[in-house]
């Protein structure tokens, strides 16, 4: 790449010579502001809309004493911007308070259980993302044959399906109803992580596997198609290259380029996806957590997750396009 | 000769303003007439049936204790029980209806401001185009039902507000698609007429843009109310929709999973409701988008759908 040499001339800025370099720190500015912004709306909405939160917090067990402590632990006896500020200096020096249901420290908190969620959703988007390659691209290569039309009316019906219908149907036929092979719930005992006890990851896995290999076949088989019949590959064809190296060399790697956006918006994708596997298999994910929170309206607790998933999506946003456009050669030489 | 003359150019206008007024349906009719459109709407069409006419249908009470908790299916009750003991089968006749009508409403809700705001971005470019796609990216940094449910911690599962947020949720992803279809219209030229003719911003985009947009909008729609269904009825799973002792599928299938090996039924019959709606809805809307922006289609049908598909959406 010519890009790495500085140019002399002052004519040509150092924006102008690093297009990938400007593009990311571009795309860094606008997501850090982005997730500036939702984190005042995660704010206001949990905190400041409803009147008083600490009421709504207690609900019928508020007695003037509670109220006074709940209020000043939320800091609601100050003014709105002041709240805010100290809210948000708490969470960027990691004094995210505690829960308002158990008093545990917030981190200590959501810090094994984000561990556990990050497992999950890396273990299902590397098997999905391998899974749907395969099938795409065997779907592509045999068009129009039964394996092409049976994946392609399996990926469009199941596309659709909720997360946990999928789950559900699963627990019915792998641990309850018609066979007992695998744990119907994830239940790790306190202290250990999902990688210590594999077999509870199956079903999780496979749920989510299921609910996105889908799109990512969809997109691979259109994209290998297309490859299948460009010009490269009809050169290549004409050259007498082996049907092996046509597909593996030329058409493959141009086919996975815009597949790889795809795999990126599954994973954003299974940033919300976790919240309802996790409750169904009862794992020790931030995803159940939010769901106990919320129930128990534990705001501290769902302010942090909701600004750790939306940063999660923010970045994942960010190096889908990164990688898409490396990926890319010819997006990444245009400016 | 000098009858029949005039007579050609008068039926062409006719059939035209008849296609212009109702193009949605023509669209529709022709979505449903191919395979994939034929087996959407027939799955579709038959769990809305069951959610419809099932309240009035329902033999039984669906909130009356009348048997064992999960008790087996009977010839009394085909699908046994539930687990207080309730007739599942008038409970699953019951749980669809509202679950279907704040899937709808969020989907209207959702496309109309998403559309509004799509529109009105793409025409009117500059700071409110700004604007409204910087709110995007801020709303779409948060998975719809993470968005949800920091709504319904504030202020509780209200119904109102679960279609109402997931209704917002949807706004963002249509007026994208629809800000892309817009840029392109917005460049036609009985556009610029109707702008030199004098005509307000406003009526430009209801009167010229929004009726070249129903393609891209009738996918959109079709998109966001599977996704509503998938939204409400998992919300309603969380425990966060409707509340007890209401019917719901997604609550009913939370309620009774405990009693898997004893009444499976209680279970499968509203997971499978749900799963025919959502794979019907998904197929039918398919087989719209190949018909609008599509590929496999009759000559005719392309002349009538190229009218009606802007360039942006293909």
């Amino acid at each position: 790449m010519a890009t790495t040499t500085v140019p002399a001339g002052p004519a040509v800025s150092r924006r102008d010579a690093h297009p990938i370099l400007d593009l990311v720190s571009r795309r860094v500015v606008i997501g850090v502001v982005t997730l500036l912004v939702v984190s005042i709306v995660v704010f206001v909405a949990t905190q400041i809309l409803p009147g008083n939160a600490a009421y709504a917090i207690l609900g019928r067990s508020a007695n003037p004493a509670r109220l006074h402590a709940t209020e000043r632990q939320l800091h609601l006896n100050r003014g709105e911007l002041e709240q805010y500020w100290l809210w948000l200096s708490g969470l960027l020096t990691g004094k995210l308070g505690s829960s308002l249901a158990n008093g545990q420290p917030v981190w200590a908190l959501v810090k094994p259980r984000l561990i556990n969620s990050a497992v999950l959703v890396f273990v299902t988007g590397a098997i999905g993302a391998l899974v749907g390659v395969a099938l795409g691209a065997v779907a592509a290569l045999r068009k129009d044959s039964w394996f092409d039309h049976v994946t392609s009316v399996a990926a469009l019906a199941v596309t659709s399906l909720p997360e946990f219908v999928v789950a559900i149907g699963l627990i019915i036929l792998l641990s309850t109803v018609v066979w007992h092979v695998l744990p119907a719930v994830s239940l790790l005992p306190p202290g250990t992580y999902a990688w210590s006890q594999p077999k509870l990851l199956i079903l999780p896995v496979l749920t989510l596997v299921i609910v996105i290999v889908p799109y990512i076949f969809r997109m691979m088989r259109a994209a290998m198609i297309e490859a299948l019949e460009s010009d490269y590959v009809e050169m290549a064809r004409l050259k007498g290259a082996p049907e092996r190296r046509i597909v593996l060399r030329h058409a493959l790697p141009n086919a996975i380029a815009p597949t790889i956006q795809v795999i990126g918006l599954n994973f954003l994708y299974l940033a919300g996806g976790v919240v309802v596997v996790e409750y169904v298999f009862a794992f020790p994910g931030i995803g159940q957590e939010l769901v106990s929170a919320v129930a128990n309206r534990d705001i501290p607790v769902i302010q942090f997750i909701v600004v750790v998933l939306a940063a999660f999506y923010v970045f994942m946003n960010i190096l889908t396009d990164v990688i898409a456009l490396l990926a890319t050669p010819r997006r990444r030489l245009a400016r | 000769m000098a009858v029949a003359e005039p007579s050609a150019p008068v039926a062409a206008p006719a059939r035209a303003r008849q296609v212009g007024r109702h193009p949605w349906l023509s669209v529709l009719w022709t979505a449903a007439r191919t395979p994939r459109g034929a087996v959407g709407l027939t799955l579709a069409g038959l769990v809305l049936l069951i959610a419809v006419v099932g309240p009035s249908a329902a033999a039984k009470s669906p909130d009356a204790l009348l048997m064992q908790p999960y008790a087996k299916p009977s010839g009394q009750f085909l699908l046994g029980g539930d687990f207080l003991g309730r007739d599942v089968l008038s409970r699953v006749l019951n749980g669809g209806l509202e679950l279907l009508i704040m899937a709808v409403a969020a989907t209207a809700i959702g496309v109309a401001v998403g559309a509004a705001a799509g529109i009105s971005a793409a025409y009117l470019r500059g700071r409110p185009d700004g604007l409204i796609m910087r709110t995007v990216d801020v709303i779409l940094a948060f998975p719809q039902l993470v968005f949800a449910l920091l709504l319904v911690s504030v202020l509780g599962p209200k119904l109102w507000l679960i279609v109402l947020a997931v209704g917002l949720s949807h706004a963002p992803a249509v007026a994208r698609v629809i800000r892309s279809a817009t840029l392109d219209i917005s460049e036609r030229d009985y556009v610029k007429v109707a702008e030199l003719q004098g005509m307000r911003p406003a009526t430009v985009m209801g009167r010229e843009i929004l009726p070249n947009l129903i393609s891209p909008l009738m996918v959109e729609a079709g998109l966001r109310l599977t996704y509503s269904i998938v939204i409400m009825a998992g919300l309603s799973f969380l425990g966060f929709g409707q509340q007890p002792p209401a019917a719901n599928w997604g609550l009913m299938i939370n309620e009774n999973r405990a009693g898997l090996p004893l009444n499976p039924w209680a279970v499968i019959v509203p997971a499978a409701l749900i799963a025919l709606l959502t794979i019907g809805t998904n197929t039918f809307t398919d087989a719209v988008a190949r018909v609008t922006i599509g590929v496999e289609r009759r000559p005719e049908e392309a002349a009538l759908l190229d009218e009606l598909t802007p360039r942006g959406a293909r």
